[in-house]
């Protein structure tokens, strides 16, 4: 996108942030009664909604269940008007499958798959807009569901993107900063531990820059992370008040 | 952690797309004042002075930073202020995005006057704010704008604001500064006739939208250099066809100027016209003088066959201004008192600008620089602004200057950051240096260069293995290990480009102490070297290539006529000696392989000065020799440039900065086929080969100079070599070399796409490692753009500067007549070129105050009649030269027809009443 100053002069970004800042992120559980977990998440313009089912016996065949942990089930969804453009999305394209895998992917790693042998999780995210950054959102998203659903988990899981634009590294994309076509990076991170539990690169960045753009996407997950505790914390505060603790 | 208001921005792309952003509004953005309590250590990047230490003035007395709004920034970048009157500017642009200042479109409000609001806004914040911090100071930010509503408005709530004029006038400290303001003001336009010349230029709206849709072309617009009234303007993009349209008549090119980015409209074919060949300059014309104008217009277009209609059109919008600052002299007013005078750039290309000082005086007869403001569509030249006293014309400083500053070279001397990155001296090489690289101090190197040459970039060795064959080993200086990515010498180096050589100056890219010293390969000290080490056998066909950082030492270093001597001479029989006819023979061998694959050995007239050591003035002019011992080198840097090309663009096909020379078109060619033509030879150009062939074959007994002569216009018939960088382009072939691949590394100390392809390649031997700038293809593009442009560059400041000693030359040698060679016919005069300086010159027919002669030119041969005197191409004339000073701004080496005698055009021949500032009115005659 020739013309457009993702970065200016004086450090700031299109929509005025700084390049290691986040976009405003507004949260909450136990959106829905009938699911096990559920959590709404905000990012900016991003916004995504996270339900959760399980841990339950397996539905269809048998023959998926695992003998030593529980198999966790993810399946993306995008709303037809969550783009500019309306868009009619079938189930099963490319985009959701792998979306799904990779959500999969995170979500092993971090629920203790292990203390439920042969039953399944269900995790569903849908994305009600999309504003850039949508990998993340669908974890954080998730995590608060999982959460939500008291599914044991090692730690949060805490994800961001980040971008790289004329030497500085940004975190927390937005639309217009993934379609000038840069380097993009998805991290999703167990922030206690530090352990990584996805990450993903699209187009090439020098090696040398790696670091600087993990860091930043760290950070940024790190951040993501104070925030969804405090949510977390809330909730908890508010449940226990109805329950009359 | 983030403190913000979400505000939602509707936009309509292309009608459909709603496009939902936000946009963070930030309160942590400080007003930039050092030692603010309000805004805490909030703010970064550039702060205005503590203390604002404009020069009095006398609307406003107290100290006072200044907020100028974007237009009048714009406009007077430029003018060379004070920088410290400037610092209030980047903060001044900074808070927009800031909470308190934040200003929303209106209903019905354009974009325009919302952005004048938010200023009136800033300063009123800044007033505001500024007051809370130091009550005592009275600090005051003061509004500048040419705007008049804004003004008025900006009044109204307060804030005090004044015109750009009207400010620098109250400047009492320094009223010089009145000169240098762009002149912009209404008023200025309304003394000039009334009378609209000009078409007006579309909006660039409707000019995007025509280029859309195919109606109008969009291009550089390039003037010419011998006609002010024509142009052509080269197309962007790919079309094949109307890549180049010619442009004609003042009202056709429509106040473009050379380089503009232009919109052009195509004319319907009956009429379009062909490139006159006439060369007209724009000399003294009064502003009324618009009917003589019109005729000189009638002259370009006279009758011309049918296939020479090239495609014509006119300007009918600007979308993009490329001007710049221009060098050049004033030309000062005939009315005395009058504060507007004429400017005329140096560059013919440039139409004469229209300024205003009450300097003139002081200007006149000195070379300054002047920068465009704007040019109304009443006025016959654009109106400007002066800018900078460069000194004395003709004073070689001056000069030199000036064709520094017109050829956009960089020639200040390096700054303190780039020179802190030089290694400190005393250097030796340490361990460290000595990693990844081979000990070659044991081999018997040898440098071979001009005469005088401090900057040795190369040196070669030749031995025979124990096997029997030839080892070949061309070493180059490692400027690659002194100049590392990324740092400030890296980037100046990367800037300059090329270091250019003029007669008595060198611009180097690199400091002195790398370019002479710490990388040149002289004799008999330790020099790090890139080599590039071949086994040959002896007939010099390549059997292993091998690249290595190398340690050498020099065992000497010679000229071409010391090579030769020792290569000729029977009595020298040492290893020096020995390794060089080694290199002798196999060059020998090389250069006849490289010749049947069809290399152009072309021609081109060169000269070197003698230049007086005290006075620095040329004494005498020589052609360069050729010897063999020149080929000799140069055969063997191609070989190795051939070689590490092949390399790098094996190891980097994506991101190789490579060397091409695109086959120029079939047409370029029309006149060199034309001109042997007219001798009874045949030229073939339809492959490198039999051009090259043809040009062999091409002798005449009864004329031997005309091989060269062919020569010297194959030549100009050639495209120009560029770099370029692999990934981006897929035809590699260089045409002049015949070799599908070629690069340059032989030459880093000057030149610094040299320096890349060393990088390239030690990462490709595993000596460096890589970074990120060099793998990315879009940087490296850039820089080949960069390196293109400036190449070009200090090509034309190499031939200015030529020309300018020439000149210096044949003023301190008075009149001498010649004998030259017609290289060129024209409408109305000839070109010809003088083979013992190498001078190439023009001689007109047609004079201004002499009664016109009868010129009859026939353009199929190409001839030019006058009266009873028919002139081909390649004929023999004898041309006197002198220096014609009439013109202080282009002093040029006038040559008038000696030989044959036209009577009223020769020039006769007698010894008395040589008046060399009147040349024309000449009637003398020399007797040689």
């Amino acid at each position: 996108m020739a013309g457009l100053e993702l970065l200016s002069d004086q450090g700031y970004r299109v929509d005025g942030r700084r390049a290691g800042e986040l976009r405003k992120i507004q949260a909450r559980m136990g959106v829905f009664a009938q699911a096990d977990g559920s959590a709404y998440i905000e990012q900016g313009n991003t916004k995504a909604l996270a339900v959760v089912y399980g841990p339950h016996e397996i539905r269809g065949s048998r023959a998926r269940a695992l003998p030593d942990r529980a198999l966790v089930n993810c399946q993306y969804s995008s709303a037809t008007f969550s783009t500019g453009e309306r868009k009619r999305r079938p189930h099963g394209d490319r985009k959701s499958c792998e979306m799904g895998l990779q959500l999969r992917q995170t979500f092993e790693a971090a629920i203790l798959t292990q203390l439920h042998p042969r039953s399944q999780i269900d995790i569903y995210v849908q994305v009600l807009q999309a504003d850039g950054g949508t990998y993340a959102a669908c974890v954080n998203a998730a995590t608060l569901a999982v959460l939500d659903a008291g599914i044991p988990m090692r730690d949060f899981v805490c994800a961001c993107s980040a971008g790289f634009v004329d030497g500085t590294a940004l975190a927390d994309l937005s639309h217009v900063e993934e379609a000038a076509g840069g380097p993009q990076l998805a991290l999703a991170l167990l922030p206690a531990a530090g352990q990584i539990a996805l990450l993903e690169m699209d187009a090439r960045l020098h090696e040398d820059h790696l670091e600087r753009v993990l860091e930043a996407a760290a950070q940024a997950a790190r951040d993501v992370h104070t925030l969804l505790d405090r949510v977390v914390r809330q909730h908890v505060r508010e449940a226990s008040i109805l329950l009359g603790d | 952690m983030l403190k913000s208001k979400t505000f939602l921005k509707k936009t309509r792309a292309g009608g459909v797309m709603k496009i939902v952003r936000e946009h963070y509004l930030r309160d942590d953005i400080g007003c930039g004042a050092p030692g603010c309590a309000a805004c805490g250590g909030a703010h970064e990047g550039p702060a205005l002075e503590p203390q604002p230490q404009d020069p009095a003035s006398s609307l406003c007395p107290r100290p006072h930073y200044l907020l100028p709004d974007t237009n009048v920034l714009l406009h007077q970048i430029v003018s060379a202020w004070r920088p410290g009157t400037w610092a209030s500017v980047a903060s001044s642009l900074r808070p927009l995005g800031s909470l308190e200042t934040y200003v929303e479109q209106e209903q019905g409000e354009n974009a325009n006057d919302r952005n004048d609001r938010a200023i009136r806004v800033a300063a009123k914040w800044y007033n505001e704010h500024l007051k809370k911090i130091s009550a005592e100071n009275q600090l005051q930010v003061i509004f500048i704008t040419n705007d008049r509503k804004n003004k008025e408005k900006a009044v109204e709530e307060g804030i005090p604001a004044f015109t750009c004029e009207e400010y620098v006038k109250s400047l009492t400290a320094n009223p010089e500064l009145i000169d240098r303001l762009a002149c912009l003001s209404d008023k200025g336009n309304e003394i000039e006739s009334g009378k609209v010349l000009f078409s007006e230029h579309l909006p660039l709206s409707k000019l995007q939208q025509g280029i859309k849709s195919g109606t109008y072309l969009q291009g550089t617009f390039r003037a010419s250099r011998e006609n002010y009234l024509e142009a052509t303007v080269w197309i962007h993009g790919d079309t094949e066809e109307n890549k180049e349209i010619i442009i004609q008549g003042l009202k056709h090119l429509n106040r473009a100027v050379h380089e503009d980015i232009v919109a052009v409209e195509l004319f319907p074919k009956s009429q379009w016209v062909a490139p006159s060949s006439v060369v007209l300059h724009d000399e003294g014309l009064n502003e009324d003088d618009v009917e003589k104008e019109e005729e000189r217009e009638q002259m370009l277009k006279t009758a011309v066959s049918e296939k020479m209609l090239k495609p014509t059109g006119r300007v009918i919008g600007i979308i993009k201004r490329n001007w710049r600052p221009y060098c050049g002299m004033l030309s000062k007013s005939d009315i005395k008192e009058s504060r507007r005078h004429l400017f005329t750039p140096a560059d013919k290309r440039i139409p004469r600008i229209r300024i205003e000082t009450r300097q003139a005086s002081t200007l006149e007869g000195r070379r300054i620089i002047v920068a465009i403001d704007g040019w109304p569509r009443n006025s016959r030249y654009p109106n400007g602004h002066f800018v900078k006293n460069l000194g004395d014309v003709g004073e070689k400083e001056t000069e030199t200057e000036v064709l520094l500053l017109e050829h956009d070279v960089p020639h200040q001397p390096f700054s303190q950051a780039v020179l802190s990155f030089l290694p400190k001296m005393p250097w030796s090489i340490t361990e460290k240096d000595m990693k990844n690289r081979e000990d070659l101090r044991h081999l018997c190197v040898c440098s071979v260069d001009p005469p005088g040459c401090t900057d040795i970039d190369d040196a070669l060795h030749c031995r025979e293995l124990e096997n029997g064959n030839l080892e070949v080993g061309v070493h180059i200086a490692d400027v690659s290990h002194f100049i590392r990515p990324g740092n400030a010498l890296d980037q100046e180096s990367a800037r300059r480009g090329t270091t250019v050589y003029l007669c008595e100056k060198r611009i180097d890219m690199v400091p002195e102490l790398l370019s002479s010293n710490l990388c040149s390969l002289r004799s008999n000290v330790d020099r790090l070297a890139f080599s590039c080490i071949w086994e040959m056998n002896h007939n010099a066909e390549i059997l292993k290539t091998r690249f290595t950082k190398s340690v050498i030492n020099s065992k000497a270093s010679l000229t071409y006529a010391e090579a030769q001597m020792r290569i000729d001479s029977a009595t020298m029989n040492d290893d020096i000696t020995t390794s060089l006819r080694g290199l002798n023979k196999l060059a020998k061998i090389l250069k006849k392989r490289r010749i049947e694959k069809g290399a152009l050995t072309l021609s081109s007239p060169e000269v070197r000065f003698h230049i007086d050591s005290e006075t620095h003035d040329p004494i005498d002019l020589q052609t360069k020799e050729l010897r063999e011992t020149n080929s000799m080198v140069e055969e063997f840097m191609l070989l190795a440039n051939i070689s590490v090309a092949k390399k790098i663009h094996e190891e980097f096909s994506e991101h190789a900065l490579l060397r091409k020379h695109p086959a120029p078109p079939p047409s370029n060619y029309e006149i060199l086929v034309k001109a042997a033509k007219s001798k009874n030879l045949e030229i073939k150009t339809d492959t490198a080969k039999s051009l090259a062939d043809s040009l062999d074959r091409a002798e005449s007994p009864t004329f031997p100079y005309l091989n060269t002569l062919l020569r010297i216009l194959a030549t100009r018939c050639m495209m120009q070599a560029v770099y370029f960088c692999s990934g981006m382009d897929n035809d590699f072939h260089h045409y002049g070399l015949a070799s599908p691949i070629y690069t340059h590394f032989t030459s880093p100390i000057r030149r610094y796409a040299d320096i890349i392809v060393h990088r390239l390649l030690a990462v490709a031997v595993g000596a460096d490692c890589t970074y990120p700038e060099l793998t990315d293809k879009h940087k490296l593009a850039d820089i080949c753009k960069n390196l293109n442009f400036r190449h070009k560059m200090a090509q034309y400041a190499q031939r200015a500067s030529v020309a300018f000693h020439t000149q210096l030359f044949f003023k301190s040698r008075g009149i001498i007549s010649e004998e030259a060679y017609i290289l060129f016919v024209r409408k109305n005069a000839i070109v010809v070129l003088i083979p013992k300086y190498g001078l190439e010159g023009t001689v007109f027919f047609e004079e201004k105050d002499k009664p016109k002669p009868r010129l009859i030119y026939d353009d199929e041969i190409p001839s030019l009649t006058i009266e009873d005197t028919v002139f081909h191409i390649f004929d023999k004339v004898k041309v006197k030269i002198m220096l014609d000073s009439s013109n202080l701004q282009h002093q040029k080496i006038r040559m008038s027809l000696v030989e044959p005698q036209i009577p009223g055009i020769s020039i006769s021949t007698d010894n008395s009443n040589m008046d060399l500032n009147e040349p024309e009115r000449k009637k003398t005659k020399l007797k040689k």
